[in-house]
Protein backbone atom coordinates (compact mmCIF):
# COMPACT_ATOMS: atom_id res chain seq x y z
CA UNK A 1 0.00 0.00 0.00
CA UNK A 2 1.61 3.74 -1.40
CA UNK A 3 2.42 5.77 2.60
CA UNK A 4 -0.49 8.08 0.52
CA UNK A 5 -2.94 5.67 1.14
CA UNK A 6 -1.38 4.46 4.63
CA UNK A 7 -1.94 7.91 6.04
CA UNK A 8 -5.52 7.94 4.56
CA UNK A 9 -6.66 4.72 6.10
CA UNK A 10 -4.93 5.89 9.59
CA UNK A 11 -6.90 9.25 9.25
CA UNK A 12 -9.95 6.94 8.56
CA UNK A 13 -9.63 4.41 12.04
CA UNK A 14 -8.57 7.55 14.20
CA UNK A 15 -11.70 9.72 12.95
CA UNK A 16 -13.77 6.79 13.31
CA UNK A 17 -13.12 6.01 17.41
CA UNK A 18 -13.59 9.54 17.40
CA UNK A 19 -17.03 9.18 15.56
CA UNK A 20 -17.93 6.59 17.41
CA UNK A 21 -16.97 8.17 21.35
CA UNK A 22 -19.87 10.69 19.85
CA UNK A 23 -21.73 8.18 19.05
CA UNK A 24 -21.86 6.16 22.07
CA UNK A 25 -23.38 9.37 24.20
CA UNK A 26 -25.78 10.21 21.36
CA UNK A 27 -27.13 6.51 22.07
CA UNK A 28 -28.58 7.96 25.19
CA UNK A 29 -29.38 11.58 23.56
CA UNK A 30 -26.79 13.41 24.79
CA UNK A 31 -24.66 15.50 22.00
CA UNK A 32 -21.26 16.69 22.48
CA UNK A 33 -19.35 19.04 20.99
CA UNK A 34 -16.43 18.34 23.47
CA UNK A 35 -14.89 15.16 22.51
CA UNK A 36 -11.74 16.27 21.02
CA UNK A 37 -10.74 17.37 24.85
CA UNK A 38 -10.89 13.69 25.67
CA UNK A 39 -8.77 12.55 22.57
CA UNK A 40 -6.35 15.36 24.22
CA UNK A 41 -6.20 13.84 27.54
CA UNK A 42 -5.41 10.36 26.00
CA UNK A 43 -3.42 11.60 23.44
CA UNK A 44 -1.10 13.50 26.07
CA UNK A 45 -1.52 10.92 29.09
CA UNK A 46 -0.52 8.11 26.80
CA UNK A 47 2.69 10.46 24.99
CA UNK A 48 3.50 10.55 28.09
CA UNK A 49 3.86 7.18 29.15
CA UNK A 50 5.61 6.03 26.33
CA UNK A 51 8.05 8.98 26.10
CA UNK A 52 8.83 9.70 29.84
CA UNK A 53 7.81 6.47 30.99
CA UNK A 54 9.24 4.09 28.61
CA UNK A 55 5.72 1.78 28.73
CA UNK A 56 4.59 -0.05 25.82
CA UNK A 57 1.86 1.65 23.57
CA UNK A 58 -1.08 -0.65 24.55
CA UNK A 59 -0.76 -0.33 28.23
CA UNK A 60 -0.42 3.69 28.14
CA UNK A 61 -3.33 3.00 25.89
CA UNK A 62 -5.51 1.32 28.17
CA UNK A 63 -4.05 3.88 31.50
CA UNK A 64 -5.27 6.75 28.95
CA UNK A 65 -8.62 5.21 28.63
CA UNK A 66 -9.26 4.83 32.09
CA UNK A 67 -7.83 8.38 32.85
CA UNK A 68 -10.56 9.72 30.52
CA UNK A 69 -13.24 7.28 31.61
CA UNK A 70 -12.89 8.55 34.85
CA UNK A 71 -12.98 12.31 33.59
CA UNK A 72 -15.82 11.24 31.67
CA UNK A 73 -17.81 10.51 34.25
CA UNK A 74 -17.09 13.38 36.28
CA UNK A 75 -18.19 15.80 33.06
CA UNK A 76 -21.23 13.40 32.85
CA UNK A 77 -22.65 14.59 36.24
CA UNK A 78 -23.07 17.96 35.63
CA UNK A 79 -24.00 16.88 31.92
CA UNK A 80 -27.47 15.22 33.74
CA UNK A 81 -28.60 18.39 34.39
CA UNK A 82 -28.59 19.75 30.60
CA UNK A 83 -30.75 18.69 27.78
CA UNK A 84 -29.87 19.34 23.48
CA UNK A 85 -28.30 22.80 22.85
CA UNK A 86 -27.46 23.69 26.15
CA UNK A 87 -25.34 20.29 26.87
CA UNK A 88 -24.05 20.55 23.64
CA UNK A 89 -22.34 23.88 24.58
CA UNK A 90 -21.40 22.95 27.79
CA UNK A 91 -19.79 19.54 26.07
CA UNK A 92 -17.91 22.54 23.85
CA UNK A 93 -16.99 24.71 26.39
CA UNK A 94 -14.98 22.01 28.86
CA UNK A 95 -13.12 20.92 24.85
CA UNK A 96 -12.14 24.15 24.70
CA UNK A 97 -11.22 24.35 28.68
CA UNK A 98 -8.58 21.03 28.20
CA UNK A 99 -7.16 22.45 24.91
CA UNK A 100 -6.50 25.40 26.87
CA UNK A 101 -5.09 23.36 29.42
CA UNK A 102 -2.73 22.01 27.75
CA UNK A 103 -1.71 24.99 26.00
CA UNK A 104 -0.36 26.29 29.08
CA UNK A 105 1.25 23.01 30.70
CA UNK A 106 4.62 23.38 29.99
CA UNK A 107 5.73 20.39 31.56
CA UNK A 108 4.22 18.39 27.97
CA UNK A 109 5.07 21.08 26.03
CA UNK A 110 2.66 23.62 26.26
CA UNK A 111 1.70 25.52 22.95
CA UNK A 112 5.55 23.93 21.52
CA UNK A 113 3.74 20.87 21.29
CA UNK A 114 5.37 17.46 22.11
CA UNK A 115 7.18 15.16 20.65
CA UNK A 116 9.57 11.39 20.54
CA UNK A 117 6.83 9.05 20.51
CA UNK A 118 7.70 5.58 18.50
CA UNK A 119 5.39 5.50 15.67
CA UNK A 120 3.06 2.69 15.32
CA UNK A 121 1.77 0.84 12.20
CA UNK A 122 -1.06 1.42 10.31
CA UNK A 123 -1.61 -2.72 11.53
CA UNK A 124 -2.26 -1.64 14.58
CA UNK A 125 -4.35 1.13 14.35
CA UNK A 126 -6.70 -0.69 12.47
CA UNK A 127 -6.47 -3.37 15.57
CA UNK A 128 -7.95 -1.20 17.96
CA UNK A 129 -10.28 0.57 15.48
CA UNK A 130 -11.66 -3.07 13.89
CA UNK A 131 -11.82 -4.52 18.04
CA UNK A 132 -13.64 -1.09 19.12
CA UNK A 133 -15.60 -1.25 16.92
CA UNK A 134 -16.84 -5.04 17.04
CA UNK A 135 -17.27 -4.47 20.80
CA UNK A 136 -19.91 -1.75 20.00
CA UNK A 137 -21.50 -3.77 17.48
CA UNK A 138 -21.82 -6.32 20.16
CA UNK A 139 -23.48 -4.25 22.90
CA UNK A 140 -26.00 -2.82 20.35
CA UNK A 141 -27.48 -6.50 20.88
CA UNK A 142 -27.33 -6.06 24.52
CA UNK A 143 -29.75 -5.22 27.01
CA UNK A 144 -27.46 -2.33 27.96
CA UNK A 145 -27.57 -0.76 24.82
CA UNK A 146 -31.63 -1.61 24.64
CA UNK A 147 -31.83 0.50 28.12
CA UNK A 148 -29.29 3.24 26.80
CA UNK A 149 -31.89 3.68 23.27
CA UNK A 150 -35.25 2.99 26.13
CA UNK A 151 -33.24 6.64 27.97
CA UNK A 152 -32.85 8.16 24.05
CA UNK A 153 -36.62 7.87 23.00
CA UNK A 154 -38.20 9.02 26.41
CA UNK A 155 -36.55 9.46 29.35
CA UNK A 156 -39.14 10.01 31.89
CA UNK A 157 -40.68 6.17 30.64
CA UNK A 158 -37.83 4.71 31.18
CA UNK A 159 -37.27 5.80 34.51
CA UNK A 160 -40.64 4.21 35.32
CA UNK A 161 -40.12 1.25 33.47
CA UNK A 162 -36.80 0.49 36.28
CA UNK A 163 -34.30 1.69 34.70
CA UNK A 164 -31.62 3.34 36.33
CA UNK A 165 -31.11 6.42 33.79
CA UNK A 166 -28.38 8.35 35.67
CA UNK A 167 -26.04 5.49 36.17
CA UNK A 168 -26.80 4.58 32.28
CA UNK A 169 -26.16 8.43 31.24
CA UNK A 170 -23.38 9.01 33.38
CA UNK A 171 -21.88 5.39 32.37
CA UNK A 172 -22.37 6.03 28.48
CA UNK A 173 -19.86 9.46 28.92
CA UNK A 174 -17.30 7.27 30.80
CA UNK A 175 -17.05 4.78 27.76
CA UNK A 176 -17.03 7.58 25.21
CA UNK A 177 -14.27 9.31 27.00
CA UNK A 178 -12.02 6.11 26.53
CA UNK A 179 -13.35 5.55 22.94
CA UNK A 180 -11.79 9.22 22.36
CA UNK A 181 -8.63 8.63 24.43
CA UNK A 182 -8.00 5.73 22.81
CA UNK A 183 -8.46 7.35 19.11
CA UNK A 184 -6.13 10.14 21.22
CA UNK A 185 -3.60 7.89 22.31
CA UNK A 186 -3.13 6.33 18.40
CA UNK A 187 -3.25 10.02 16.67
CA UNK A 188 -0.22 10.98 18.52
CA UNK A 189 2.02 7.87 18.15
CA UNK A 190 1.00 7.67 13.99
CA UNK A 191 1.45 11.40 13.81
CA UNK A 192 4.34 11.36 16.74
CA UNK A 193 4.48 15.15 16.78
CA UNK A 194 1.00 16.39 19.16
CA UNK A 195 -0.16 20.06 19.92
CA UNK A 196 -3.09 21.63 21.68
CA UNK A 197 -4.26 22.66 17.99
CA UNK A 198 -4.88 19.45 16.85
CA UNK A 199 -7.81 19.10 19.08
CA UNK A 200 -9.52 21.92 18.82
CA UNK A 201 -13.04 22.70 18.28
CA UNK A 202 -13.27 21.81 14.52
CA UNK A 203 -11.86 18.09 15.68
CA UNK A 204 -14.56 17.67 17.95
CA UNK A 205 -16.93 18.92 14.93
CA UNK A 206 -15.67 16.24 12.56
CA UNK A 207 -16.40 13.65 15.01
CA UNK A 208 -20.24 14.21 15.16
CA UNK A 209 -19.76 14.79 11.57
CA UNK A 210 -19.30 11.38 10.82
CA UNK A 211 -21.48 10.71 13.15
CA UNK A 212 -24.85 12.48 11.72
CA UNK A 213 -23.16 11.65 7.80
CA UNK A 214 -22.85 7.77 8.22
CA UNK A 215 -25.68 6.92 10.33
CA UNK A 216 -26.10 8.22 14.24
CA UNK A 217 -28.34 5.16 14.79
CA UNK A 218 -25.77 2.30 14.35
CA UNK A 219 -22.16 2.13 14.98
CA UNK A 220 -21.12 1.02 12.31
CA UNK A 221 -22.13 4.61 10.64
CA UNK A 222 -18.75 5.78 12.26
CA UNK A 223 -17.43 3.86 9.87
CA UNK A 224 -19.43 4.82 6.68
CA UNK A 225 -19.38 8.78 7.65
CA UNK A 226 -15.18 8.54 9.12
CA UNK A 227 -14.53 6.80 5.26
CA UNK A 228 -16.64 9.33 3.76
CA UNK A 229 -15.53 12.36 5.38
CA UNK A 230 -11.37 11.21 4.57
CA UNK A 231 -12.01 10.44 1.28
CA UNK A 232 -14.51 12.59 -0.18
CA UNK A 233 -11.85 15.72 -0.21
CA UNK A 234 -9.38 13.27 -1.86
CA UNK A 235 -12.01 11.85 -4.60
CA UNK A 236 -12.83 15.87 -5.28
CA UNK A 237 -9.64 17.42 -5.91
CA UNK A 238 -10.30 17.59 -9.53
CA UNK A 239 -12.65 20.30 -8.85
CA UNK A 240 -9.52 21.56 -7.39
CA UNK A 241 -10.95 25.04 -5.37
CA UNK A 242 -14.05 24.10 -5.42
CA UNK A 243 -13.85 20.87 -3.51
CA UNK A 244 -14.87 22.07 -0.18
CA UNK A 245 -17.88 24.07 -1.73
CA UNK A 246 -19.02 20.62 -3.81
CA UNK A 247 -18.41 18.62 -0.29
CA UNK A 248 -20.83 20.71 1.52
CA UNK A 249 -23.39 20.75 -1.44
CA UNK A 250 -23.34 16.80 -0.88
CA UNK A 251 -23.16 16.94 3.09
CA UNK A 252 -26.50 18.85 2.48
CA UNK A 253 -27.69 16.64 -0.42
CA UNK A 254 -27.29 13.13 2.24
CA UNK A 255 -29.04 15.10 4.89
CA UNK A 256 -31.87 16.15 2.94
CA UNK A 257 -32.85 12.59 1.51
CA UNK A 258 -31.72 10.59 5.10
CA UNK A 259 -31.87 12.83 7.92
CA UNK A 260 -30.99 9.58 10.19
CA UNK A 261 -27.51 9.53 7.96
CA UNK A 262 -26.43 6.85 5.43
CA UNK A 263 -26.72 3.97 7.54
CA UNK A 264 -29.75 2.65 9.45
CA UNK A 265 -31.34 -0.20 11.78
CA UNK A 266 -33.26 -0.92 8.44
CA UNK A 267 -30.45 -0.42 5.96
CA UNK A 268 -28.30 -2.75 7.79
CA UNK A 269 -31.17 -5.47 8.52
CA UNK A 270 -31.61 -5.39 4.59
CA UNK A 271 -28.08 -6.07 3.97
CA UNK A 272 -27.96 -8.68 6.63
CA UNK A 273 -30.84 -10.74 4.92
CA UNK A 274 -28.95 -10.10 1.44
CA UNK A 275 -25.67 -11.72 3.05
CA UNK A 276 -27.21 -14.87 3.44
CA UNK A 277 -29.65 -15.90 1.38
CA UNK A 278 -32.42 -18.34 2.40
CA UNK B 1 -64.42 5.39 54.48
CA UNK B 2 -62.95 1.75 54.54
CA UNK B 3 -59.85 1.48 57.34
CA UNK B 4 -56.53 0.17 55.27
CA UNK B 5 -56.92 -3.36 55.98
CA UNK B 6 -54.02 -4.80 57.96
CA UNK B 7 -53.08 -6.82 54.36
CA UNK B 8 -52.82 -4.20 52.13
CA UNK B 9 -49.90 -4.29 49.34
CA UNK B 10 -49.85 -0.42 48.89
CA UNK B 11 -51.05 2.28 51.31
CA UNK B 12 -51.10 5.86 50.93
CA UNK B 13 -51.76 7.74 54.24
CA UNK B 14 -52.79 11.69 53.90
CA UNK B 15 -50.69 11.87 50.84
CA UNK B 16 -51.40 15.69 49.33
CA UNK B 17 -49.82 17.28 46.47
CA UNK B 18 -50.08 21.01 45.09
CA UNK B 19 -48.66 22.69 41.50
CA UNK B 20 -48.41 26.45 42.01
CA UNK B 21 -52.04 27.60 43.30
CA UNK B 22 -54.00 24.12 42.06
CA UNK B 23 -54.38 21.64 44.82
CA UNK B 24 -54.40 18.26 42.63
CA UNK B 25 -54.42 16.00 45.89
CA UNK B 26 -55.60 17.08 49.47
CA UNK B 27 -55.34 14.42 52.00
CA UNK B 28 -55.58 11.27 49.92
CA UNK B 29 -55.71 8.00 52.07
CA UNK B 30 -56.42 4.90 49.98
CA UNK B 31 -54.63 0.84 50.39
CA UNK B 32 -54.67 -1.96 47.90
CA UNK B 33 -55.27 -5.57 49.51
CA UNK B 34 -53.36 -8.53 47.88
CA UNK B 35 -55.09 -9.60 44.60
CA UNK B 36 -57.36 -6.81 44.57
CA UNK B 37 -58.43 -5.48 41.35
CA UNK B 38 -58.95 -1.47 42.72
CA UNK B 39 -60.78 1.32 40.79
CA UNK B 40 -60.21 4.70 41.18
CA UNK B 41 -62.98 7.00 39.36
CA UNK B 42 -63.42 11.03 38.87
CA UNK B 43 -63.96 13.74 36.49
CA UNK B 44 -61.30 14.96 34.09
CA UNK B 45 -58.86 16.66 36.50
CA UNK B 46 -59.65 14.99 39.88
CA UNK B 47 -56.16 14.35 40.56
CA UNK B 48 -56.16 10.46 39.53
CA UNK B 49 -52.67 11.02 36.93
CA UNK B 50 -51.62 12.65 39.93
CA UNK B 51 -52.04 10.30 41.90
CA UNK B 52 -50.32 7.46 39.34
CA UNK B 53 -47.25 10.13 39.66
CA UNK B 54 -47.11 10.19 43.03
CA UNK B 55 -47.07 6.63 43.80
CA UNK B 56 -44.49 5.84 41.03
CA UNK B 57 -41.94 8.06 41.70
CA UNK B 58 -42.74 10.99 38.85
CA UNK B 59 -43.44 13.80 41.24
CA UNK B 60 -43.14 13.32 45.32
CA UNK B 61 -45.77 14.53 46.90
CA UNK B 62 -46.28 17.90 49.24
CA UNK B 63 -47.28 15.79 52.38
CA UNK B 64 -48.62 12.21 53.24
CA UNK B 65 -46.95 8.40 53.00
CA UNK B 66 -46.63 5.89 50.46
CA UNK B 67 -45.95 2.39 51.77
CA UNK B 68 -45.47 -0.66 49.54
CA UNK B 69 -45.24 -4.16 50.93
CA UNK B 70 -44.74 -2.20 54.73
CA UNK B 71 -41.48 -0.04 53.42
CA UNK B 72 -41.99 3.66 52.84
CA UNK B 73 -41.46 4.39 49.16
CA UNK B 74 -42.53 7.80 49.21
CA UNK B 75 -39.38 9.66 48.27
CA UNK B 76 -37.75 7.07 46.01
CA UNK B 77 -36.63 7.28 42.93
CA UNK B 78 -39.03 6.37 40.15
CA UNK B 79 -36.68 2.98 38.79
CA UNK B 80 -36.38 1.71 42.66
CA UNK B 81 -40.17 1.89 43.28
CA UNK B 82 -40.45 -0.14 40.07
CA UNK B 83 -37.87 -2.77 40.68
CA UNK B 84 -39.66 -2.76 44.32
CA UNK B 85 -42.84 -4.17 42.50
CA UNK B 86 -45.13 -1.27 41.29
CA UNK B 87 -45.28 -1.56 37.31
CA UNK B 88 -47.38 1.39 35.09
CA UNK B 89 -48.94 2.45 32.20
CA UNK B 90 -49.37 5.60 30.51
CA UNK B 91 -52.62 7.39 29.98
CA UNK B 92 -50.96 9.03 27.04
CA UNK B 93 -49.60 5.88 25.40
CA UNK B 94 -45.65 6.58 25.78
CA UNK B 95 -44.04 3.63 23.53
CA UNK B 96 -39.83 3.63 23.31
CA UNK B 97 -40.15 5.14 19.51
CA UNK B 98 -37.00 3.05 17.63
CA UNK B 99 -37.93 -0.49 19.68
CA UNK B 100 -40.03 -2.69 18.01
CA UNK B 101 -42.63 -5.14 20.20
CA UNK B 102 -40.29 -7.77 21.62
CA UNK B 103 -37.28 -5.05 22.55
CA UNK B 104 -39.63 -3.58 24.55
CA UNK B 105 -40.50 -6.62 26.48
CA UNK B 106 -36.78 -7.23 26.89
CA UNK B 107 -35.39 -4.10 28.03
CA UNK B 108 -37.74 -3.91 31.18
CA UNK B 109 -37.07 -6.66 32.22
CA UNK B 110 -35.76 -6.95 35.71
CA UNK B 111 -32.05 -7.52 35.11
CA UNK B 112 -30.63 -10.34 37.80
CA UNK B 113 -27.58 -12.22 37.40
CA UNK B 114 -24.05 -11.23 36.53
CA UNK B 115 -23.76 -7.51 35.52
CA UNK B 116 -22.04 -8.94 32.55
CA UNK B 117 -24.59 -10.50 31.14
CA UNK B 118 -26.18 -7.17 30.15
CA UNK B 119 -23.54 -6.36 28.16
CA UNK B 120 -23.84 -9.34 26.03
CA UNK B 121 -25.82 -9.94 23.33
CA UNK B 122 -29.24 -10.77 24.47
CA UNK B 123 -30.08 -13.51 21.78
CA UNK B 124 -27.08 -15.51 23.42
CA UNK B 125 -26.50 -14.68 26.70
CA UNK B 126 -30.61 -14.41 28.57
CA UNK B 127 -32.13 -17.52 27.66
CA UNK B 128 -34.65 -16.53 30.52
CA UNK B 129 -35.38 -13.19 29.27
CA UNK B 130 -36.51 -14.45 26.30
CA UNK B 131 -38.54 -17.31 27.02
CA UNK B 132 -40.16 -14.51 29.15
CA UNK B 133 -40.61 -12.18 26.25
CA UNK B 134 -42.37 -15.44 24.35
CA UNK B 135 -44.33 -15.83 27.10
CA UNK B 136 -45.78 -11.94 27.08
CA UNK B 137 -46.18 -12.17 23.19
CA UNK B 138 -48.24 -15.11 23.76
CA UNK B 139 -50.04 -13.97 26.74
CA UNK B 140 -51.37 -11.03 24.92
CA UNK B 141 -51.40 -12.50 21.40
CA UNK B 142 -48.52 -10.15 20.01
CA UNK B 143 -46.45 -12.32 18.43
CA UNK B 144 -46.84 -11.46 14.81
CA UNK B 145 -45.99 -7.70 15.94
CA UNK B 146 -42.84 -8.89 17.58
CA UNK B 147 -40.60 -7.10 15.22
CA UNK B 148 -42.89 -4.50 14.57
CA UNK B 149 -42.20 -0.65 15.71
CA UNK B 150 -44.72 -0.24 18.78
CA UNK B 151 -45.32 2.95 17.73
CA UNK B 152 -46.58 2.18 14.06
CA UNK B 153 -48.73 -0.71 14.90
CA UNK B 154 -52.46 0.35 16.02
CA UNK B 155 -53.68 1.85 19.04
CA UNK B 156 -55.33 -1.30 21.13
CA UNK B 157 -52.29 -2.88 20.15
CA UNK B 158 -50.24 -0.32 21.79
CA UNK B 159 -51.92 -0.32 25.16
CA UNK B 160 -51.38 -3.69 25.12
CA UNK B 161 -47.71 -3.47 24.47
CA UNK B 162 -47.61 -1.18 27.09
CA UNK B 163 -49.18 -3.42 29.40
CA UNK B 164 -46.61 -6.37 28.64
CA UNK B 165 -43.77 -3.74 28.99
CA UNK B 166 -44.70 -3.01 32.20
CA UNK B 167 -45.57 -6.59 33.41
CA UNK B 168 -42.06 -7.46 31.84
CA UNK B 169 -41.02 -5.92 34.83
CA UNK B 170 -42.63 -8.75 37.27
CA UNK B 171 -44.96 -6.30 39.53
CA UNK B 172 -46.74 -7.47 41.91
CA UNK B 173 -48.61 -3.89 41.49
CA UNK B 174 -50.41 -3.21 38.29
CA UNK B 175 -51.40 0.58 37.77
CA UNK B 176 -53.52 1.04 34.77
CA UNK B 177 -54.09 4.65 33.50
CA UNK B 178 -57.22 4.36 31.22
CA UNK B 179 -56.50 0.81 30.21
CA UNK B 180 -59.66 1.08 27.87
CA UNK B 181 -59.37 4.60 26.93
CA UNK B 182 -59.91 5.05 22.84
CA UNK B 183 -60.93 0.86 23.09
CA UNK B 184 -64.19 -0.31 21.27
CA UNK B 185 -66.25 -2.56 22.85
CA UNK B 186 -64.59 -5.87 22.31
CA UNK B 187 -61.07 -5.30 22.97
CA UNK B 188 -62.81 -3.87 25.81
CA UNK B 189 -64.01 -6.86 26.78
CA UNK B 190 -61.04 -8.65 25.77
CA UNK B 191 -58.62 -6.93 27.92
CA UNK B 192 -61.20 -7.33 30.97
CA UNK B 193 -60.60 -10.99 30.45
CA UNK B 194 -57.01 -10.44 30.14
CA UNK B 195 -57.14 -8.58 33.57
CA UNK B 196 -59.00 -11.37 35.44
CA UNK B 197 -56.49 -14.08 34.28
CA UNK B 198 -53.77 -11.89 35.37
CA UNK B 199 -55.70 -11.27 38.60
CA UNK B 200 -56.24 -14.99 38.87
CA UNK B 201 -52.00 -15.64 38.87
CA UNK B 202 -52.23 -13.57 41.77
CA UNK B 203 -51.43 -10.01 40.73
CA UNK B 204 -52.66 -7.11 42.31
CA UNK B 205 -54.03 -4.15 40.05
CA UNK B 206 -54.93 -0.20 40.33
CA UNK B 207 -56.99 1.32 37.49
CA UNK B 208 -57.86 4.66 36.52
CA UNK B 209 -61.07 4.48 34.09
CA UNK B 210 -64.04 6.35 32.92
CA UNK B 211 -65.54 3.35 31.70
CA UNK B 212 -68.10 2.94 34.10
CA UNK B 213 -69.52 -0.62 32.74
CA UNK B 214 -65.64 -1.55 32.52
CA UNK B 215 -65.16 -0.30 36.27
CA UNK B 216 -68.39 -1.94 37.47
CA UNK B 217 -67.86 -5.09 36.26
CA UNK B 218 -64.31 -5.90 36.81
CA UNK B 219 -63.46 -4.11 39.95
CA UNK B 220 -63.47 -5.69 43.61
CA UNK B 221 -63.37 -1.72 45.36
CA UNK B 222 -63.72 1.67 43.92
CA UNK B 223 -62.43 4.96 45.31
CA UNK B 224 -63.71 8.28 43.48
CA UNK B 225 -61.87 11.33 43.96
CA UNK B 226 -63.27 14.58 43.22
CA UNK B 227 -60.94 18.11 42.89
CA UNK B 228 -57.99 16.11 44.84
CA UNK B 229 -59.99 14.37 47.24
CA UNK B 230 -61.54 11.41 48.41
CA UNK B 231 -65.49 11.71 48.71
CA UNK B 232 -66.53 7.86 48.73
CA UNK B 233 -65.04 4.69 49.00
CA UNK B 234 -66.19 1.11 49.05
CA UNK B 235 -67.49 -1.83 46.79
CA UNK B 236 -69.10 -0.63 43.09
CA UNK B 237 -72.34 -1.58 43.67
CA UNK B 238 -72.23 1.08 46.80
CA UNK B 239 -70.45 3.70 45.09
CA UNK B 240 -73.29 3.37 42.06
CA UNK B 241 -75.77 4.64 44.77
CA UNK B 242 -73.86 7.12 46.64
CA UNK B 243 -75.52 10.35 46.40
CA UNK B 244 -71.89 12.73 46.95
CA UNK B 245 -71.04 10.40 43.85
CA UNK B 246 -74.15 10.86 41.54
CA UNK B 247 -73.77 14.44 42.39
CA UNK B 248 -70.13 14.82 41.51
CA UNK B 249 -69.75 12.66 38.87
CA UNK B 250 -71.72 9.85 37.94
CA UNK B 251 -74.61 12.49 37.30
CA UNK B 252 -78.01 10.80 35.65
CA UNK B 253 -76.11 8.42 33.24
CA UNK B 254 -75.74 6.20 35.83
CA UNK B 255 -77.61 3.55 33.10
CA UNK B 256 -74.55 1.18 33.15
Amino acid sequence: MSTYYAGLFADIGILMLGALSVYIILVTNQLSLGNAGFMAIGSYVASYLTVEQHWALTPALIVAALTACVIGVIVGFPALRLKGIYLAIATLGFGEMVRSFFLVFSPMGGSGGYRGMPHVSLGYIWAWTAGILLLVTLLERSRLWLEMRAIHDDETAAGLVGLNTTLTKVGAFGFSAAVAAIAGGLFAHHYIYIEPGNFGFERSIDFVLAVILGGSTVGAGALVGAALLVLLPEWLRFLADWRLAAFGAMLILVLLTRPQGILDRPLLGLLRRRSKPS
Amino acid sequence: MTAPSPTSLLRLAGVSKSFGGVRALRDVSLSVAQNRIVGVIGPNGAGKTTLFNVITGAYRPDAGDVTFESRPITRWPAYRIVRAGIARTFQNIRLFASMTVWEHLIVAQPRGGAPLRRMLPVRFADREALARAEDALMFFGLEKYRAALACTLPYGIQRKVEMARALSAGPQLLLLDEPVAGMNRDEADDLRGLLLRLSARGLSILLIEHDMAFVMNLCHELYVLDFGALIAAGHPSDIRNNPAVLDAYLGSEVAC
